[in-house]
């Protein structure tokens, strides 16, 4: 199932947002790709531009403030940035389809579930009301929700968040897109019940083709369920590759920091987890260089006026890491 | 302050209320007549050199009359809306903080004042105390003290339960510097922002109060009951005795509105929609 | 459903009541009534002797005591009896059948202007924010919010006059008699007043709108590819309606204000200039019966206004 053609290709992703009059960019020069069938994570903690990078690809930042400045996305050779509003519209949901971090917030309080499904089968698929009712109780039951005739009838808020992010789940699928954005599916939501979320999320993903973003902060959930990772930094992409050479072989020290910092069962629990020194640079007020210079274990001089250049090399097939800090560990 | 101007509306009614400030206290310099003295010679007369505005039915100038208008509108809503947010922050006080049966009484006389639209409920006291400056300033006043009582009660009872209240009352303190030091100074904002609210509504009522003929006595120049003329001669219309005080009205009940709106965005941006008058 | 309605009117007596206390008290304790209104002339000097005052008293059953007075009052009202007017002697429920269809033909015609004029308005300049439309739209509500219904309505009449000789008609005609001619009386006062309060429903619909377009499932309604209208029609109007409701049910206050001094301007003979008129004569069972229906219509527009809310939200259940 997998191979090297690529679904989707990112290439020098940039996306601002204007903050009090100044451009600040937010999403920096991001490149990667999807191949079918793929399940790829996205990981960075809050704020470094995941979410913002998902919302690019669907055509979705909030504009004004914000804007994409450069770049392109290449979904099938066809540069999504160069597609027209009502384009969009054909691609969203049917060619892309996305589920968000808040299932509590994310459905319609006035709409009951039926009319959230089937509104996306009625616009995408042809479907006339009842074909798309009956395909609304088929995509109920295959994200596993118990008496789907019953309810299609039923408003979100009689719904667990559980429950309601099976739903997201269903309408973003019910288009069969190629291409499924999970943007935090799990975060809002009880151990337990993610755990099954993330499972339904991968069964279908083989049992449909349908190739995965997967973007968290949870670096145990891409250990078990996605193929490649990328690891984000304050808007820049500062690695990327296998998830086996990311666990086992991680090249920036900002990607072991976030390995270490991960409580481990295998561990004396008494020692303190190491962190990594430092915080975030302020985006609006960061100027040139590496971005990870202020936080670097070995800055060189360069390093600390910043002189250093960043972009990604390859330092085995398919590892890329950013050159900055191929040597910082 | 240069922050303030940014906004253009703000500064248009910053603009306005100036203006409205110095006719109010040099009305006599300002006014190129007198407002009471009739002039048979410049009967009806329309707007014309002379008389800018015109004259009314007695020849009475209008632009000196329209001007002679401000003083008596901004004291009046001035003056009834400090009563009615005074009696109201006390009252609202008082009720929040101390509970009990105090205020469920104080709900209930509320709810009711409530169900009486504020201009009827000056028509009824008007009724009742007679015509006159300070009667029409209860009677509009009076209309005010329920929804401030009840916004001035809603903040308390948030800050009521905060920690140091808490800490302060078990501590021993008198509850009246309780409220007066931690209770009242926060709810300060939002009296200003339903204060400055209240104040196009007062000016409205009033000049409904002297259009229904039933505001101060009729020979004081206000804005209202120069209306009314044209209304009471309503088959031979006069429109310019009627068309400038409207005009002075409705830009004096802008420059009050939009103030109300940039303090209620400033100091209590929570407070948006909740507000009406 | 049934219950709760039950039990909101059966809660709103208690409040009626207060109402009518109010009203009774204000009307009797406060300096001015009817018989001094009656006995004097306009400089304020009697023109009876203390012997007539004392007659004219025992007729209209004013030596009664107070709470006497009152439990009168109230029986008749149970009893569905407004009592007389103190000076027509003609029935006050006379008065409000002959008067009452007229100002409720104003009140509900600018009910309907004020939403349908409000509520695009808002639409597009929500959805249009920031543009030379938002302005355009927003600087007319600032404008339509200060200017006093009866002075639109005296621009109106004005105007009317002078460029339409028109005349206003000397008596009114109910709109199922002639309801062309009807609406000829009663579309200047409506819309005088009904504009002004579509500059509130406009601008709630805005804040609203505005406020809803930042809910996650509009985003969610955008990641499915659905076109920008139907999305508004869709998704954020009926979650943006309920304080649009709530403000207009508010309004109600300010509609009758408007119906009082609209009517005095236009020369409409409804229930407004009724309650003038009864106030500057001091007719009690007037004012008292008219303020108390008015009160009553208040609590139930609030009522139907929270009804309306489980209509709109399912989250909402009244059980």
């Amino acid at each position: 199932m997998k191979n090297n053609y690529k679904l989707l290709d990112v290439k020098n992703l940039r996306t601002a947002f204007n903050v009090e009059g100044k451009d600040v960019t937010v999403v920096n020069d991001i490149s990667f790709n999807l191949s079918p069938g793929e399940i790829v994570g996205l990981v960075g903690e809050s704020g470094c531009g995941k979410s913002v990078t998902a919302l690019s690809l669907m055509g979705l930042v909030p504009d004004p403030p914000g804007k994409i400045l450069g770049g392109e996305i290449f979904l099938e050779g066809k540069d999504l940035l160069k597609f027209s509003e009502s384009d969009m519209e054909k691609v969203r949901g049917k060619e892309i389809g996305m589920i968000f971090q808040e299932p509590m917030t994310s459905l319609n309080p006035v709409l009951t579930i039926g009319k959230q499904i089937t509104e996306i089968l009625e616009l995408h698929q042809d479907m006339s009301k009842e074909e798309a009712i009956n395909e609304a109780i088929d995509l109920l039951k295959l994200v596993g929700l118990t008496d789907p005739e019953l309810r299609i009838n039923d408003y979100p808020h009689k719904l667990s968040g559980g429950q309601r992010q099976r739903i997201m789940i269903a309408i973003a699928l019910s288009c069969k897109p190629k291409i499924l954005i999970a943007d935090e599916p799990t975060t809002a939501l009880d151990v337990t019940i993610q755990a099954q979320i993330l499972e339904l999320i991968q069964k279908l993903s083989n049992e449909l083709g349908t190739s995965v973003i997967l973007i968290t902060h949870n670096l145990g959930i891409l250990a078990r369920y996605a193929h490649k990772i990328n690891v984000m930094y304050a808007g820049h992409l500062i690695e990327s590759g296998t998830t086996d050479e990311i666990f086992y072989n991680p090249k920036h020290p900002y990607t072991a920091g976030l390995l270490n910092s991960v409580p481990r069962l295998d561990l004396d629990p008494n020692i303190e987890l190491p962190t990594i020194k430092g915080e975030v640079p302020n985006l609006a007020e960061f100027n040139e260089g590496c971005i990870f210079k202020t936080r670097c274990p070995n800055p060189t001089n360069d390093c600390k006026d910043g002189k250093s250049e960043m972009g990604l090399i390859e330092v085995e097939p398919g590892h890329l890491v950013d050159k900055c800090c191929v040597n910082c560990k | 302050m240069t922050n303030l101007l940014k906004n253009p509306l703000t500064f248009f009614s910053i603009l306005i209320l100036s203006i409205l400030l110095i006719l109010a206290i040099f009305p006599s310099q300002i006014a190129p007549m007198d407002p009471q003295k009739a002039n048979y010679d410049a009967l009806r007369s329309p707007p014309s050199r002379d008389h800018i505005m015109g004259t009314d039915y007695v020849g009475r100038d209008i632009a000196s009359r329209v001007i002679y208008g401000v003083r008596t509108t901004l004291i009046i809503a001035f003056a009834a809306v400090i009563l009615s947010k005074t009696i109201g922050f006390a009252w609202g006080l008082a009720s929040g903080y101390f509970g009990g049966w105090f205020d469920l009484v104080t709900e209930r006389i509320v709810e009711i004042m409530l169900s009486i639209p504020g201009l009827i409920l000056a028509l009824l006291l008007l009724a009742g105390l007679g015509s006159g400056k300070i009667t029409v300033i209860i009677a509009i006043a009076v209309g005010g003290i329920a929804g401030t009582v009840r916004i001035i009660r809603s903040s308390v009872l948030s800050i009521k339960n905060m920690p140091y209240v808490e800490a302060a009352k078990a501590m021993g303190v008198h509850p009246i510097i309780i409220i007066s030091r931690h209770i009242a100074p926060q709810c300060i904002a939002p009296l200003l922002v339903i204060a400055s609210a209240s104040l196009g509504g007062a000016i409205f009522t009033e000049a409904t109060l002297s259009f229904l003929g039933l505001g101060i006595t009729p020979n004081e120049p206000t804005w209202g009951s120069m209306m009314a003329v044209v209304a009471e001669n309503y088959l031979r219309p006069l429109w310019w005795i009627a068309v400038f005080p409207g005009i002075a009205l409705t830009v004096t009940i802008m420059a009050f509105n939009l103030i109300g709106d940039e303090l209620r965005d400033r100091l209590d941006p929570k407070l948006k929609g909740e507000i009406k008058d | 459903m049934y219950k709760y309605i039950f039990r909101r009117i059966s809660l709103s007596i208690p409040t009626l009541i207060g109402v009518s206390i109010l009203i009774f008290f204000f009307m009797r304790i406060l300096p001015g009534d009817v018989v001094d209104a009656m006995v004097t002339d306009e400089t304020g000097a009697l023109v009876f002797t203390d012997a007539q005052v004392e007659s004219i008293e025992e007729s209209l059953g004013l030596n009664r005591p107070l709470h006497i007075q009152y439990l009168g009052w109230m029986k008749d009202v149970v009893a569905g009896d407004l009592g007389y007017s103190f000076w027509t002697k003609i029935s006050v429920g006379e008065h409000v059948r002959r008067r009452a269809p007229m100002t409720l033909e104003i009140a509900v015609l600018s009910l309907i202007i004020s939403w349908i004029i409000g509520l695009p308005v808002g639409i597009l300049a929500a959805i249009n924010r920031n543009s030379l439309r938002d302005y355009i739209s927003r600087g007319i509500v600032i404008l339509f919010l200060a200017i006093p219904s009866f002075y639109a309505a005296l621009g109106f009449l004005i105007f009317f006059v002078l460029v339409f000789t028109w005349r206003p008609p000397v008596e009114v005609i109910f709109f199922w008699q002639n309801p062309i001619q009807s609406l000829y009386v009663a579309l200047p006062a409506a819309v005088a007043i009904g504009t002004g309060m579509a500059a509130v429903v406009a601008r709630m619909a805005r804040s609203s709108i505005l406020e809803v377009i930042r809910e996650d499932y509009v985003r969610t309604a955008k990641s499915k590819g659905l076109t920008k209208r139907t999305i508004i029609n869709r998704h954020v109007l009926k979650n943006a309606l309920i304080p649009v409701v709530t403000i207009s049910g508010l309004q109600f206050g300010n509609l009758l204000s408007g119906v009082i001094a609209v009517e005095a301007a236009l020369s409409i003979p409804g229930l407004g200039v009724l309650l003038a008129q009864g106030l500057a004569d001091r007719d009690w069972m007037i004012i008292q019966n008219l303020v108390l229906i008015f009160a009553f219509l208040f609590i139930l527009i609030n009522l139907l206004v929270d009804i309306s809310y489980s209509l709109i939200d399912p989250r909402i259940r009244y059980d």
